[in-house]
């Protein structure tokens, strides 16, 4: 018995709109967001770590929901919005976690940092004051192997105060 | 809850808490790693590796990967220059030759499940990878071990046949278990003999990883003028060029090492893996860049760990409390090649203690497991458990007061370490007094849930701290800033303690230095970013280029005042005359004037420095375990620990506090875990698990500062010594709740459990 492989298109046509600025760009359908983002866009922020969504250092944000990007195909973004870490700072300056992970020194290596931001302004775009316990639960996704992760939670609360 | 730490000194930048140089780019993701590196016309590599934990590798055909469209390369050993059995100094002391490149592309055996055997360049990554595995490799598969029970077995081949007829493996009996040293001193068998109490135990440890978060990554090409450019993510960039010229077989002046941004090392990234793999790739190729990073599973199967182990250790004390004996043998696996860093366990097991009489013998043991690298402290946090395990049993045993016991018999200011050297100025007694002034170490262990019991436990460690060689260079800008250009690479805050060393002995602030971490061309020489060195070592360089720039600038003044240089002072960032009370220029004038008084003004520091006095940390832990289930919780957490000079505080207690992480996930849940077919069977961020934020709580410290006697700023160097203590800090805890003492790690829920129904 022998199996018929139907080759499949060698690229995918994606529209998107990445950190507020429209894309458009072809991608091999096995690729994944995170070289998508990082090979075609340009973008390396966006931090690989393990390739098997269990550390976070690639999270963005998918239409507002944060996502392991070494999970997601590059295909998968057409017609959708993506946040990464390169599109936190505005004219205006840092955001406020960005600020407040600077001045309470929540990095070390920094290679963990952008996942944390990312993931940390998912939380406080839904819910502006979490508790340190709903901040540790909600970046559990996360892995940092420096910090010991208290100078991170103090960050994000900072900011969760600064931005109420 | 964590103390506010208070500088206890007149300086104005040192102690202070500036925002680090880097962290803009690294809060905003333009910060360059390893794997960030994009050069016209690179291609990307992959690496195949061995499935058997122990095999002859009979042959390989590389002509199916070759063959596929986009494939530029396929490189085996046969690609490396061929080495003998050499031996070269590679910067962490004498090492085989032939070893250190088989550890890249194994030759005639693979040496652990993860062992790279061949590599392929081709025009993207996911070809190179497809391709790597169309390379066939036949292998005879023989017998491997994975413990040292296991391997030091009369069937057990040796996994190394070079050590069949040394001098070591002769005394012990088997090839895989070569006798390194034996420290002695007084007379350890009179002393336990005569001891009125004594206690002994055997203590088992499984590997560990590292787990830094980044994975290796390199990139190399070969320039016009057939020089190697090298960019990766690394600990040490001289160290790197000093290997890839030994393992290629050049002059290590054709090779140049820029170290990007690194993403966690904790000594795993010091020794190179990838970067001779993508010189011949790059070779093979036509000379084109090629970049490979590595999969998180290779990091795991082919790189790190720290060293498990088996460890025996016996201590005598009298009835009046003094600690007057201690004997043990260290036999820590080593992985597939030597160098399980049990030297560094023998200069630390007995380090916190005055001990009249010891012994202590050394092996390194080889076991089918990837060959060990440095894990911050190396070698200190397993013969820790050890020791600070059977000081609890003893005070137990005895009916001694477990703070006052260690406290009586704490090693200090002329105390012999075990290996020989006496201690100079040193803070164990200090950093013990303070841990029992803590909040912690006097509060109620508080309710736990229903059907769950708390224990705590305290536990001190010990970390030898090394000097080495830096260099800084210093210019001086006419708006009074300063550029500061070093050769250490920073893994977690050092552009800022040096540059805060630099401002400081300048008179200007923290953020009118400006630090740059540069390739080997462009500074001198500089160690590793390892042994807690940094602000210590490159400090002091920045240090000496400091002065050197105010020297230059008081010949400056006394020309803008025609008067003699010696007439010149420098106090509090001012130049002034000591005979006339009139002339005075602050330090951002007389930098505006440098072109009226002969040009640029630069200056370097270099130092080669001794080792740094040692540093002692005290750790105390609560811990809340539901017996049916065997989870434990940390509840509280409190380091102690002596800094030296706190230079950035903020930087010192992330040290701090990274380091107790990185010590509860190796006390309660982190290992190898081996298949019996000797392929590690956790080898992902799942499996092995590593603690979240939610696994920990807010880790409180005390900074304590005596400062360094040889130190212009007193700096003891901080980094690996918080890992030491929290594996026996943890396991005293679990002792204290339970009632039960577990003497082998991960103490997990699994051994908990069955400690309990036994």
């Amino acid at each position: 018995m022998t199996t018929q492989i139907t080759p499949g298109p060698s690229r995918v046509h994606v529209r998107t709109t990445i950190n507020g600025q429209a894309h458009e760009f072809l991608v091999p359908p096995y690729m994944s967001l995170l070289d998508t983002l990082r090979e075609i866009v340009g973008l390396t922020g966006t931090k690989e770590g393990c390739l098997d969504g269990n550390c976070g250092a690639c999270t963005v944000s998918l239409d507002g929901r944060i996502v392991d990007s070494c999970l997601v195909l590059g295909a998968e973004i057409n017609g959708k919005s993506v946040e990464t870490v390169e599109g936190m700072a505005t004219a205006d300056g840092l955001h406020p976690l960005q600020q407040a992970f600077l001045e309470e020194a929540a990095l070390q290596c920094g290679i963990c940092t952008p996942g944390f931001l990312v993931a940390a302004k998912g939380l406080l775009d839904n819910e502006p004051a979490p508790d340190e316990h709903r901040i540790r639960h909600w970046l559990a996704g996360n892995l940092c192997r420096c910090t010991g992760y208290d100078k991170i939670v103090r960050a994000v609360q900072k900011a969760s105060a600064e931005m109420a | 809850m964590v103390a506010t730490f208070e500088p206890k000194s007149e300086y104005k930048v040192i102690g202070t808490r500036p925002i680090r140089h880097d962290g803009l780019d690294k809060v905003t993701g333009r910060a360059v790693y390893g794997a960030d590196i994009k050069l016209p016309s690179m291609i990307w590599g992959a690496v195949l590796r061995s499935p058997h934990a122990h095999a002859r590798i009979l042959s390989i055909d590389t002509s199916a990967a070759e063959a596929m469209d986009g494939v530029h390369a396929v490189v085996t050993n046969a690609d490396l220059p061929q080495a003998e059995n050499e031996m070269v100094d590679l910067g962490e002391g004498a090492t085989n030759l032939k070893w250190a490149v088989d550890n890249i592309l194994a030759s005639d055996k693979a040496l652990y499940a993860g062992h790279a055997v061949a590599a392929v360049a081709a025009a993207d990554r996911y070809t190179a990878e497809e391709a790597a595995r169309a390379i066939k490799v036949d292998y005879e598969v023989l017998r491997s071990a994975t413990n040292v029970d296991d391997t030091i077995a009369d069937d057990m081949p040796a996994i190394l046949e070079e050590f069949v007829d040394s001098p070591g493996a002769q005394e012990s009996g088997h090839a895989n278990h070569v006798k390194e040293f034996t420290h002695e001193f007084g007379d350890p068998d009179a002393a336990i003999a005569g001891a009125d109490h004594v206690v002994e135990g055997e203590f088992n440890l499984q590997m560990v990883h590292q787990g830094y978060i980044e994975p290796h990554n390199a990139t190399a090409v070969w320039d016009e003028n057939d020089r190697l450019k090298v960019w990766t993510s690394t600990q040490g960039a001289f160290t790197v060029r000093q290997q890839i010229a030994a393992v290629l077989k050049i002059d290590e002046s054709r090779v140049r090492v820029t170290p990007l941004e690194i993403g966690g090392g904790f000594g795993g990234k010091i020794p190179i893996y990838l970067e001779p793999v993508a010189a011949v790739l790059s070779r093979k190729a036509g000379n084109v860049p090629v970049k490979l990073v590595m999969e998180r599973r290779s990091v795991f199967e082919g790189t790190g760990p720290a060293a498990g182990g088996k460890i025996n250790l016996k201590l005598g004390a009298t009835k009046d409390g003094q600690l007057v004996a201690a004997d043990s043998t260290l036999r820590m696996e080593a992985g597939g090649y030597p160098g399980s860093l049990v030297g560094a366990s023998g200069m630390c097991i007995y380090a916190c203690y005055n001990i009249p009489n010891m012994r202590i013998v050394g092996y390194d043991v080889l076991v089918n497991k990837p060959k060990v690298a440095a894990y911050r402290a190396p070698g200190s946090p397993q013969v820790a458990f050890a020791i600070e395990t059977l000081i609890d049993d003893l005070c137990e045993q005895a009916g001694f007061d477990k703070w006052q016991f260690r406290r009586d018999n704490a090693a200090k200011e002329g105390t012999r370490r075990g290996d020989g050297p006496i201690f100079p100025r040193i803070g164990m007694e200090e950093v013990l007094d303070a841990a029992k002034e803590t909040d912690h170490f006097n509060a109620d262990l508080g309710e736990p849930a229903p059907g769950n019991v708390r224990g705590r436990g305290f536990a001190s460690g010990y970390w030898f701290n090394v000097g080495l060689q830096s260099s800084v260079n210093l210019s001086l800008n006419n708006d009074g800033t300063v550029e500061l250009v070093e050769g250490s690479t920073d893994i977690g805050g050092t552009r800022a303690s040096i540059a805060m060393q630099a401002a400081e002995t300048l008179g200007i602030t923290a953020e009118d230095v400006n630090p740059t971490v540069v390739d080997t061309d462009t500074v001198g020489f500089t160690a590793v970013t390892g042994g807690s060195r940094v602000t210590y070592a490159t400090g002091y360089a920045a240090y000496n280029a400091a002065i050197e720039m105010i020297d230059k600038l008081k010949v400056r003044a006394s020309m803008l005042w025609s008067i003699d240089a010696d007439d010149v002072q420098f106090e509090d960032g001012v130049f002034s005359s000591k005979s006339d009370p009139e002339l005075s220029i602050g330090f951002k004038d007389l930098a505006g004037k440098l072109g009226d008084t002969g040009g640029p003004v630069t200056s370097t520091g270099s130092v080669d420095l001794e080792a740094a006095g040692g540093a002692y940390g005290t750790h105390i832990c609560d811990v809340e375990i539901d017996p049916e289930t065997g989870k434990t919780d940390v509840v509280r957490y409190t380091i102690v620990q002596d800094a030296g000079r706190a230079i950035h505080p903020s930087y010192v207690e992330g040290q701090m506090q990274g380091g107790v992480a990185q010590g509860i996930g190796w006390a309660l849940n982190e290992e190898y875990y081996m298949s019996d077919d000797g392929v590690m069977s956790n080898s992902s961020y799942l499996d092995y698990r590593m603690p979240t934020s939610l696994d920990l709580p807010s880790i409180e410290t005390v900074i304590v500062e005596v400062p360094n006697p040889v130190h212009p700023y007193g700096v003891r160097g901080v980094g690996e010594v918080p890992i030491v203590p929290p594996v026996p800090t943890v396991g005293n805890a679990i002792k204290d709740a339970i009632g039960i003492r577990l003497r082998e790690t991960p103490m997990n829920a699994g051994r908990i459990v069955s400690a309990l129904g036994s």
